[in-house]
């Protein structure tokens, strides 16, 4: 299955669910957020969260920032 | 009787309050955040790097248990983004709170305040406390309160700029105005530019850049942790007012 996680064409061969996902990628899911297809999952719902053959994912975390554009 | 800052409920212990962004590494930053005495740190939010998972994170510095954590929309040009940014904030599971920033412009970072105000009103609906980055116009102020905002972050001037507060008496007309409190937001420089916010009677000051971006941003840090409370006492010792001529302090009695 192929997926654009961040911005990046990936193909990932195991994971069927969100929850699953992001196992395969080692992100403890208690300091992120996800969007699917510009919707966001809510943290309970990452394990029944079934993705396909081309969904758009976005996980975001916090980062250092302050005040200024971020580049 | 204890001074505290109580916004909604939630207790602030310093009215000092610090972004962590361009500091040299991790280790500057938590080194820099602990000798300011602020309880409450600015984060943005940003894609996780998914290729380099070995990469550190800024929570194993800063402990989310130890500090308030105020996610903010930085880098948001439009209402859109501001609002998609702050209920990923949300989603992350730390904070209701967001330091909102719609801005207007790459140049002067300055807001656009008509996407901020509509931006309020929806996030305030959601049930987000919002503290909206502005300008120091307290017709603008006013219109954030009025719309669900917890509290107006005018700012003293551009963001990182350093120039300090260049208009002081709209700050003092804000906290005239609105009944909430007002955060001093960007573009000090330096201790004196905090104390200023502070004796002017400014519930808190929002900092980053001139701690980041001092030759000692440690030192800094210790220096404008003393610079708010200075300027806090002083607010509320109530200064003498200004005078033209002198007014002599020893007694004409006695003198021969």
């Amino acid at each position: 299955m192929r997926l654009i996680i961040n911005g990046e064409d990936l193909e990932v061969s195991k994971a069927e669910t969100l929850q699953e996902l992001l196992g395969e990628f080692c992100i403890k899911p208690e300091r992120v957020a996800v969007e699917v297809n510009l919707s966001i999952i809510k943290k309970s719902d990452y394990g029944s969260c079934r993705l396909k053959d081309g969904d758009r994912i976005e996980i975001v975390n916090f980062v250092g920032g302050g005040q200024w554009k971020i580049s | 009787m204890e001074d505290k800052l109580i916004i909604k409920g939630i207790e602030f212990k310093s009215r000092l309050w610090v972004g962590t962004g361009k500091y040299k590494d991790f280790e500057e930053t938590k080194k820099a955040i602990e000798a300011s005495g602020a309880d409450v740190v600015t984060v943005a939010v940003r894609r996780v790097n998914i290729i380099d998972r070995k990469s550190e994170n800024l929570f194993d510095y800063i402990n989310p248990r130890k500090y308030k954590i105020l996610p903010n929309t930085a880098g948001c040009y439009n209402v859109e983004d501001a609002l998609r940014y702050s209920r990923l904030a949300r989603e992350a599971g730390i904070s209701d709170m967001i330091k909102l920033e719609v801005i207007g412009d790459e140049k002067t970072l300055f807001p656009d305040v008509i996407g901020l105000l509509k931006a309020t009103e929806i996030l305030a609906k959601e049930g987000f406390l919002v503290f909206p980055y502005t300008n120091d116009d307290p017709i603008m102020a006013k219109r954030l309160i009025d719309a669900g905002a917890v509290a107006v972050m005018p700012l003293a001037a551009p963001i990182g700029s350093g120039l300090g507060i260049r208009n002081p008496y709209n700050i003092k007309i804000i906290l005239e105005t609105v009944k909430a409190p007002v955060i001093v937001d960007a573009g000090v420089g330096t201790a004196s530019d905090v104390a200023v916010a502070m004796e002017l009677g400014c519930d808190a000051v929002l900092l980053n850049t001139a701690i980041a971006g001092a030759k000692d941003p440690i030192a800094m840090a210790s220096a404008m942790k003393h610079a708010v409370i200075a300027g806090r006492l002083a607010y509320k010792a109530g200064r003498i007012p200004k005078k033209l001529y002198a007014a002599a302090s020893s007694p004409i009695e006695g003198m021969l």
